[in-house]
């Protein structure tokens, strides 16, 4: 999909669990698909050089997970305070230490200060469709987007997608045009640093964008829609109007929620789901408007040592003095699956007021499994 | 401001010192690369010094990212170019030897391996002056920096500059050149044949550092010149794994000379100053030789710096029977 948004500048380092889409782009490039592919040393120079490209009129991609996202920490922030409109894509990867390839959304969540847009999806299906937006939103409010997906349980499934072809992407993306680009014609400096008198307003500036970006990502997810019948915003509600609990997460997890809210209701529980799509900009009036007054859990599979887990402080901040009653439920860390039993067991353990606590996720019967 | 500073591409207004090298090398460097560039820059005194915001030095497109990256950057943009079909426009790495030796090195080394279209400028000051004067790859053996201070037990660096143009030449750079901010002419012609090369090449530019190697910025220049005088920088070229020295100074002066002019030098012992004096003419000697200058001799170690322990106090001779 990232190819029929007419990519300049691809620049990629191997790791689990991307390397396939790595080696993919590199397939494009080799048969003239994408006009420059960079085989970068490492995740730190693959976003590095992206900066040098997208600041020269590029439109750039890459794709990484795990520790090569924490090893791009640094330069992300540059990229977003040097606005420019780069697109990954992630797959969730947990980190190290201990060593683990499997999924869980601790690499991403721990970027989320970095000035980047967020949009977690919850299917390859999102995935596809929300690369092309991705672009749209980043070049228009000139900030870059991460499109997260979950490691192996997404990144590796084989699922039937529709992916739209070229002439669908072209007449909802308009062409590239950085304003400030880099040109002997027209010299502009980049880059530059700061003093106590300046560098403030440069972060007002960031946050502020920030912020009214969601406008943005609400137009993309609709233009998408009136060209594919499939429309996105920034949350995704499954019959939370009148349920009197809800789940809240990001990623995979929440088809799994979906089945069991399924489930509950045909035995009359009032329960729901709401897939929290944007994680930057946070979603804050979105999910108030939603969640007012209701018993919330939310699932993290993430973590802060020696604070709350990172989502449910942002839900419970959001939620405040609306009455709602918001749970923190987190696991399903490196890998350990969060399956239907455990989900069922936190609509349970949320009848019984507010609560943190781990999910009781057993070990699984051998290193591979989920 | 002159017609003459409206010339410079390296506009005047930098916040550099008063005789500061780097500065001198940025002005060379630019003028004589011409409008056609864009210039990528590391982190370090150069940048904090030409782009405060909201001013610029720089007439040229400029774009600075962070300490480590900026070969990667370079990458980039090179792409980008070649993507949109031009090929006229070089990129330039500006970069300080903090950036070059250490701390951007993985990504010079894979900028260099990919062979990408980029010139890369190294302006060699031989220590972090930005930061406030500590030791680098670059600070020669025997200099005293904030990290490498003369106390009781160790008395300044212990251990020798990285081969940095070696470095660069294994890499298969077409073209590495060594120059100085002193010998304007050099430079300019080798900035001029890095600039030519499609795929990476390297000037690596002496430029002293007034503050920070301890001398007056009114000797910047003569600093420079007599480093190269006594043999402890060379004026030399590694182009397609061709040696060529381009300067050859008949009379060497000793290593003492420039050393006096610098306070981070004032503490050496004569036997620190004898060590320095033998690498000097070794690394001579061997750049002669890889020159094509003089027959190769038998392959020797390189002498052993002083031992960094408490002189010994003299042992009496015994006396004769």
């Amino acid at each position: 999909m990232a190819v029929n948004c007419k990519l300049d500048v691809v620049a990629c380092y191997p790791i689990t669990p991307t390397t396939h889409l790595t080696e993919e782009l590199n397939k494009y490039y080799a048969d003239g698909k994408i006009p420059e592919y960079i085989t970068v040393e490492a995740e730190f120079s693959a976003i590095s050089a992206l900066i040098g490209a997208s600041a020269t009129g590029a439109r750039t991609f890459t794709t990484t997970g795990g520790q090569g996202l924490l090893y791009m920490h640094e330069p992300l922030f540059s990229a977003a305070g040097m606005r420019l409109p780069i697109v990954m894509l992630v797959g969730n990867r947990a980190v190290s230490s201990p060593l683990n390839i499997w999924n869980d959304e601790q690499d991403s969540i721990s970027q989320r200060d970095t000035g980047w847009i967020q949009i977690y999806c919850k299917n390859n299906q999102e995935a596809v469709d929300t690369i092309p937006q991705a672009f749209y939103i980043a070049e228009k409010i000139l900030l870059p987007v991460m499109v997260c997906v979950d490691g192996h349980y997404l990144t590796h499934a084989v699922e039937q997608v529709d992916v739209a072809d070229e002439s669908i992407v072209q007449k909802f993306l308009p062409p590239y045009k950085y304003p400030l680009k880099l040109d002997p014609e027209n010299p502009v400096s980049l880059g530059v640093y700061a003093n106590p008198t300046h560098y403030q307003i440069f972060r007002e500036d960031i946050m502020k964008d920030m912020e009214s970006s969601k406008e943005l990502i609400l137009e993309a997810g609709k233009k998408w829609g009136q060209l594919t019948g499939r429309e996105y915003g920034l949350i995704r509600e499954y019959m939370v109007a009148d349920a009197d609990r809800v789940i809240v997460g990001v990623g995979s997890l929440i088809d799994n929620v979906i089945t069991v809210v399924n489930e509950l209701r045909e035995n009359g529980e009032k329960v729901g789901a709401l897939h929290l799509r944007v994680f930057r900009p946070f979603p804050r009036e979105e999910l108030k408007k939603a969640l007012a007054g209701k018993k919330v859990a939310v699932i993290d599979r993430d973590i802060s040592i020696g604070g709350a887990a990172p989502i449910f402080v942002e839900v419970a901040e959001a939620l405040n003095g609306t009455k709602a009653e918001v749970s923190s439920f987190y696991g399903g860390l490196g890998g350990r699956g969060i399956k239907r039993t455990h989900i069922r067991d936190v609509f349970e353990k949320m009848k019984k007021g507010a609560r943190r606590e781990w999910i009781a996720t057993e070990a699984p019967k051998s290193a591979m499994s989920g | 401001m002159s017609k003459q500073s409206e010339m410079h591409l390296y506009a005047p207004g930098h916040s550099g010192c008063p005789g500061c090298g780097p500065s001198n090398a940025l002005i060379q460097v630019c003028d004589t690369l011409g409008k056609d560039i864009i210039v990528v820059n590391a982190t370090g005194c150069m940048e904090i010094t030409s782009s405060q915001y909201p001013e610029t030095a720089w007439r040229v497109p400029y774009i600075h990212s962070l300490f480590e990256n900026a070969p990667a950057v370079a990458s980039g943009v090179a792409a980008a170019l070649k993507a949109a079909g031009n090929d006229h426009t070089k990129v330039v790495v500006i970069a300080g030897d903090g950036s070059t030796y250490d701390i951007g090195f993985g990504s010079f080394s894979g900028m260099l391996e990919r062979g990408d279209n980029v010139l890369y400028v190294c302006y060699d000051n031989q220590l972090y002056a930005n930061t406030g004067v500590q030791k680098s790859g670059a600070t020669p053996y025997g200099a005293a920096t904030t990290t490498t201070v003369v106390g009781k037990v160790h008395k300044g660096k212990e251990t020798e500059r990285k081969p940095i143009m070696e470095i660069v030449a294994a890499h298969g750079a077409q073209y590495c050149a060594s120059a100085s901010i002193a010998y304007y002419a050099d430079l300019q012609m080798k900035l001029k044949k890095a600039k030519a090369v499609k795929g990476p090449s390297f000037v690596v530019i002496d430029a002293p550092c007034c503050l920070g190697a301890g001398f007056d910025g009114a000797i910047t220049m003569k600093v420079s010149k007599l480093s190269v005088a006594a043999r402890l920088w060379f004026l030399y070229e590694i182009e397609n794994g061709q040696y060529k020295m381009n300067f050859n100074p008949a009379n060497p002066k000793p290593v003492k000379e420039p050393l006096e002019l610098q306070k981070r030098f004032k503490h050496l012992s004569p036997e620190q100053i004898e060590h320095i004096q033998r690498m000097a003419n070794l690394n001579y000697e061997t750049l002669l030789e890889k020159s094509g200058m003089k027959p190769p001799a038998a392959p020797s170690q390189p002498p052993a710096p002083p031992s960094q322990a408490p002189p010994q106090a003299p042992q009496p001779t015994p006396a004769k029977a």
